[in-house]
């Protein structure tokens, strides 16, 4: 075929190739859609629903379905915006996300897609779950309270690391994070700093050691500029601000 | 004529004061609000309880029954009540106590601090009760709009202010959305 394949988003002309979703097409044509469990190295996941646009009338996760020919996805309209604040709410009461008391504010993917979202207040009511903190591995620290249950760190231990050092366990509003140890804690693990189950944590769940506030706050990667510019905070090198550590 | 200056009442309730502070940092920006409006019930004038005021500014989360008390006042008096800062909007640092049962944070403080004589937990009927949890004011009354900072900058506080004065919607600028 001659032709083209493409869709529209927001009116903009995407192309894409046959197994190519909406998220990775549009990503690949330099087009934003906000997103979390996303990451471009892993086979989607489709469970935060950040990334929902309205594809031909019906809302849905443009990181798990396949662009067509033709398709109209619209973004970046009030009612998609409206949702995607909605969800971004509920991701925030469910767990504990203290920003002034967390290590990764400022470079952080999920606060940062909630400022790009124009979300200014959580809204519903606050969960306020207790959940623990596991300090036992030297080099890296993990805040349970702020998972959001992405799973970007089991992926990326099990797909790339070969570990298998995280899971997800339970249902529902019991689901959790768990650390695939008896005692459950990471310092039992062969985790290692440089894995990239270390390096994918779109929030301040999965933390390195010893290097917290090395870029004051107010310096740091979304401080001045939005998600939609500078890009995902795993994605980038730690000498531009970001995670990754080759 | 001279045109009525709007009313304003702010307060801290479990906060830092820090929100205060940002708002006091809008320097000589204060000269050019102050010809807009007055304030009533404020840390600023130390007037104890509120008039009928046009607009509330709300620092901090409900922590105890005297915030909840004041709260309440601030909704009955105000025709716009604002939530500032992290605490007001979700709890905030103080909410980080809602992870322990009440009882053992006041043990923490009052019996197992370091360096305590005749150690005890404080009771006087003076002290307002602590609520078990901290809440975000919105959780209590109804909010009318929001601005986060922890604490928000003297600019957010002034972009904010001055829409809200010209009856514009508010749009803050990226710079100024902050929730740390």
């Amino acid at each position: 075929m001659s032709e083209e394949l493409s869709f529209t988003l927001d009116g903009r002309r995407v192309p894409f190739q046959d197994g190519q979703t909406i998220m990775t097409a549009a990503l690949a044509a330099g087009f934003y859609i906000p997103h979390l469990c996303f990451n471009p190295e892993f086979t989607p996941h489709g469970s935060c629903r950040v990334c929902l646009v309205k594809i031909n009338g019906r809302m849905q996760a443009s990181c798990t379905t396949p662009a067509a020919a033709g398709q109209t996805v619209l973004s970046e309209i009030e009612e998609v915006r409206e949702m995607r604040r909605g969800i971004l709410q509920m991701l925030f009461v469910e767990g504990n996300h203290v920003c002034p008391a967390c290590e990764k504010s400022g470079a952080c993917q999920l606060q940062a897609v909630a400022y790009y979202a124009g979300m200014l207040a959580p809204h519903y009511t606050h969960f306020y779950p207790r959940r623990p903190v596991d300090a036992s591995h030297p080099d890296a620290l993990i805040d349970f309270n702020r998972c959001i249950l992405c799973e970007l760190c089991v992926r990326a231990s099990r797909d790339v690391d070969g570990k298998n050092v995280f899971a997800v366990q339970g249902r529902g509003i019991k689901a959790h994070l768990v650390v695939n140890t008896p005692s459950g804690k990471l310092g039992a693990t062969d985790f290692n700093i440089t894995d990239k189950a270390a390096q994918v944590c779109p929030t301040g769940t999965i933390l390195r050691k010893h290097s917290g506030y090395e870029i004051p706050i107010g310096q740091r990667l979304y401080d001045r500029k939005p998600i939609n510019v500078v890009g995902d905070v795993a994605a980038l090198a730690v000498s531009k601000g970001g995670r990754r550590h080759d | 004529m001279i045109e009525s200056k709007l009313k304003v009442a702010t307060c801290s309730l479990c906060g830092c004061f820090g929100c205060h502070m940002s708002l006091l940092d809008l320097d000589e920006r204060l000269f050019d609000l102050t010809e807009r409006v007055e304030f009533d019930r404020s840390p600023l004038t130390d007037i104890k309880e509120s008039g009928e005021c046009d607009i509330g500014i709300v620092e901090g989360g409900i922590a105890n029954v005297e915030n909840v008390h004041t709260l309440l006042e601030f909704r009955a008096r105000c025709k716009i009540l604002i939530a500032m800062g992290a605490c007001a909007i979700s709890g905030g640092i103080p909410a980080m106590r809602n992870q322990y049962e009440l009882k053992d944070c006041l043990e923490e403080s009052y019996t197992r601090g370091i360096g305590l004589v005749d150690a005890q937990i404080p009771n006087d009927p003076e002290i307002p009760l602590l609520l078990n949890q901290v809440h975000p004011i919105h959780e209590v009354v109804k909010i009318d709009y929001f601005l986060p900072g922890c604490p928000p900058s003297a600019d957010a506080i002034w972009t904010f202010v001055s829409q809200l004065l010209a009856g514009q919607p508010i749009v803050l600028p990226y710079t100024q959305i902050h929730y740390d």
